[in-house]
């Protein structure tokens, strides 16, 4: 391909090559542990679903139990296939008989491998066939009733009631949003549980269950066929839930999820031990079911500044990539986040904006890339804000963007309102109209402000990855090199939910789904 | 030409100014013209544009005209709006209370601590409770600071802890303790269905429970605080829109003088 900047592409495969070594060595950490998350998302791919009496959910019912026994090193796969031997329940009933106390899986007896693996096969089958399901639903829609040109327009609900997301989602889908996201109520990053059915209380937004999944999947089937268009669902598999938010996600048909390896470490003082191995888990799950993966590189221009620190979102992005490839996702598949984060009262601020989002569209020719609009610099004017977006829509066209997250001119006043969102999509659309092939008809100058401006930032993130590769991504987190963030390999949040793999340990789904279709 | 482009309504009303009775100013002293937008449930038609007017006419506002309308979706019309307000306001009775300080710039609020209080401050801040944004504490702690005004880590004689987002007000508290904090900082930026003020009224009420209400500056901040707020809900002063970490710091350690905090 040639590039309209100039890159010089020998830079950008030295680049790339130094994050795949960044993220082998993260990923032969992760190869050596699993969490209560990834055993959890092990219990629900074995159809294990409820409540207890207590409203815990059963898959936390059977991991508390193992934890408690010291035994979660061996996996759960191990126990419940043994229990299934001896006593002839399927996974469900099994879970429900440990909620109360009625059975003890860590005393049954253990069989060998080839048991247990005949004990496991059906089950494992059926899960597998589900998500595949669910796949081919998508595949079929968009088959027959097709979908919006790229970049999507992307909105948030966010009203805490599910149903009221509903009305809200159907309209923004009506005025030709392509992708609605369910942003989660404040804090459920943290909860190391998924709370279980339809919820009409939240704060800033509405828990992420599989009832709500279902509820919304089945609202936007709705809209998009009357309107003719497939609408996409979108979630966050992020915090100490990430694999077990991607399967409930596979299960109902979600279409994108954010699920970045970094994210919850700087963002949400999640632990990075936990986060790199949870991360792993649900983005195999994300790569077999079709998902778009969101990454979260915009957030680092919430805290660091843009202009400096654009390098650490490249190096991020390129981080990020070879750590989804790890898990088998497909290049289409991977939403690499970057975003319009500059100071507005910055000269020719726009020209660094646009050369930073065509050298992110040319580094990632493939990439469905995630374009997140201006939210630090929001001020509460929404006359300027509105044209802040105006201008942020004219770089998402211009480079060809994948998913356009359309700002609110209300942003930093309030979750937005069903007419932020008309002026919203309103804007966008008017400008990716009007400006279809600006892209293809303008160059950039040699030797201009664009051209200098890409080589700066490649040329800065080969020696911030080169700084990586020599100390590793445990201690550069440490160290703070992304978003000015600082965390301590042995803090943060979860960290009492990592254990090394035991002797018995298995999970054929790392297999069965990993770059499979 | 559309006559809709020039007013040819009679101006006959009193045009001087009267700080005792203002009204909002368009073009004309006491045209009181106002914009608003709104959306209303119902299909959009004649009927929905005669609804907006009667809302218009209800709010107080005369001569109302629908600009433009807009079915958002099946049921919901928006609106843009204008009409000349009856309602005035006597804005010289108005008293607003206001945080009282000078604000310094960091050297010379280096140099005040330096002279009144004689040795290095220690400020905790965090944003607490299940509000999950650093923006806020960020803007004011970080090094960094926002829009050209550096943040407390980078004073002198200022020790800045940002403990970040989501730190439960208990632990915030034991952590100021630990520290010997002089003052306690909060930003909160999530306030759907008034959820900041549950956590600082907790703050508040923790503080005053282990008795260190008094022991120490209690600030909050966010772009929905105002001064007058945040005394309601028992803080020393808050901090709204368009203010940054000099305001805080001036104000923190001008307070800690007048209390005579060594």
């Amino acid at each position: 391909m040639e590039s309209k900047l100039g890159l010089d592409f020998k830079k950008v495969e030295y680049a790339r090559g130094l994050a795949k070594n960044i993220a082998t060595d993260v990923q032969s950490f992760v190869e050596q542990y699993t969490t209560v998350a990834v055993e959890r998302t092990l219990c629900r791919l074995m159809g294990i679903d409820g409540v207890d009496a207590n409203g815990v959910p059963l898959p936390n019912v059977i991991v508390d139990t193992l934890k408690d026994a010291n035994v979660l090193g061996e996996g759960a796969l191990f126990f419940i296939a043994n229990a299934m031997i001896e006593t002839g329940m399927c996974p469900q009933e099994i879970a429900e008989h440990v909620a109360k106390h009625e059975l003890d899986i860590t005393k049954v007896v253990t069989r060998d491998r080839k048991k247990i693996m005949e004990a496991l096969q059906p089950v494992i089958d059926s899960s597998i066939e589900r998500i595949r399901t669910r796949r081919q639903r998508r595949e079929h829609y968009l088959d027959t009733i097709g979908e919006g040109p790229k970049p999507y327009l992307y909105i948030i609900v966010a009203t805490g009631n599910i149903y009221e997301d509903v009305v809200q989602a159907q309209a923004g889908a009506r005025q030709g949003a392509d992708v609605i996201a369910v942003i989660r109520t404040t804090g459920q990053s943290l909860l190391d549980y998924v709370p279980y059915g339809a919820t009409t209380e939240g704060f800033g937004g509405t828990f992420a269950t599989q009832e709500n999944f279902r509820i919304m999947r089945k609202a936007l089937d709705e809209v998009g066929e009357e309107q003719g268009r497939y609408i996409r669902l979108c979630n966050y598999c992020s915090g100490l839930c990430m694999p077990e938010i991607a399967i409930m996600g596979a299960f109902e048909g979600l279409d994108v999820m954010l699920n970045d390896a970094l994210y919850g470490i700087l963002f949400r003082d999640i632990n990075m031990q936990r986060t790199l191995i949870d991360q792993y888990m649900s983005r195999i799950i994300n790569g077999f079911a079709g998902v778009i993966i969101n990454t979260g590189e915009d957030n680092y221009l919430t805290t660091a500044d843009a202009v400096e620190a654009a390098h650490t979102v490249l190096a991020s992005d390129l981080i990020n990539e070879q750590l989804a490839l790890m898990a088998g996702l497909k290049e289409e598949q991977m939403g690499l986040g970057h975003a319009f984060e500059m100071d507005p009262m910055l000269e020719n601020g726009f020209l660094l904006e646009l050369a930073q989002a065509q050298m992110t569209r040319e580094i990632f020719p493939k990439a469905t890339l995630k374009y997140m609009p201006p939210t630090k610099f929001m001020t509460g004017n929404i006359f300027r804000g509105h044209i802040q977006d105006a201008l942020f829509n004219m770089i998402g066209i211009w480079t060809n963007q994948g998913i356009q997250l359309l700002g609110m001119p209300t942003e930093a006043i309030h979750t937005p309102f069903m007419s932020d969102r008309y002026l919203s999509i309103e804007n966008a659309k008017y400008i990716f109209n009007n400006m279809r092939s600006i892209g293809e008809e303008m160059q950039f100058r040699e030797g201009g402000i664009c051209r200098r401006r890409a080589a700066e930032v490649v040329d800065n993130t080969i020696r911030l990855l080169e700084d990586i590769t020599k100390e590793g991504l445990f201690t550069a987190l440490e160290k703070g090199i992304f978003g000015d963030v600082k965390r301590p390999k042995n803090g943060g949040k979860g960290l009492a939910g990592v254990t090394m793999k035991g002797e018995n340990y298995l999970n054929p789904f790392v297999e069965l789904m990993k770059g499979k279709r | 030409m559309s006559e809709g482009l020039y007013s040819m309504e009679a101006k006959d009303f009193d045009k001087t100014l009267d700080l005792t009775k203002i009204k909002p100013y368009g073009d004309t002293m006491n045209d009181g013209k106002v914009q608003l937008s709104f959306t209303l449930p119902v299909p959009c038609g004649a009927e929905a544009v005669e609804a907006a007017k009667q809302l218009l006419k209800q709010m107080g506002l005369e001569n109302p005209s629908v600009v433009y309308y807009k079915e958002l979706t099946p049921g919901f019309t928006f609106f843009n709006c204008y009409g000349s307000c009856t309602h005035t306001v006597n804005y010289s009775s108005i008293y607003v209370p206001k945080v009282e300080s000078n604000v310094m710039s960091m050297p010379d609020t280096d140099q005040y601590i330096r002279e009144h209080i004689g040795r290095k401050i220690v400020v905790v801040g965090a944003s607490t409770g299940t509000d999950a944004h650093t923006v806020g504490i960020d803007a004011i702690m970080n090094m960094k600071g926002y829009a050209g005004h550096y943040g407390l880590e980078r004073y002198d004689m200022i020790e800045a802890y940002n403990l970040g987002s989501q730190v439960p007000n208990e632990e915030f508290i034991a952590k100021g303790l630990e520290l010997h904090a002089d003052a306690l900082i909060i930003s909160q930026t999530v306030t759907q269905k008034d959820v900041h003020i549950k956590n600082l009224t907790n703050f508040i009420e923790l503080m005053e429970a282990e008795g260190l209400r008094n022991k120490m500056i209690c600030v909050c901040g966010g772009a929905r605080i105002t001064h007058e707020l945040a005394q309601e809900l028992g803080f020393d002063a808050g901090f709204g829109m368009n203010t940054y970490a000099d305001d805080v710091a001036s104000y923190i350690v001008q307070e800690m003088d007048k209390r005579g905090m060594k």
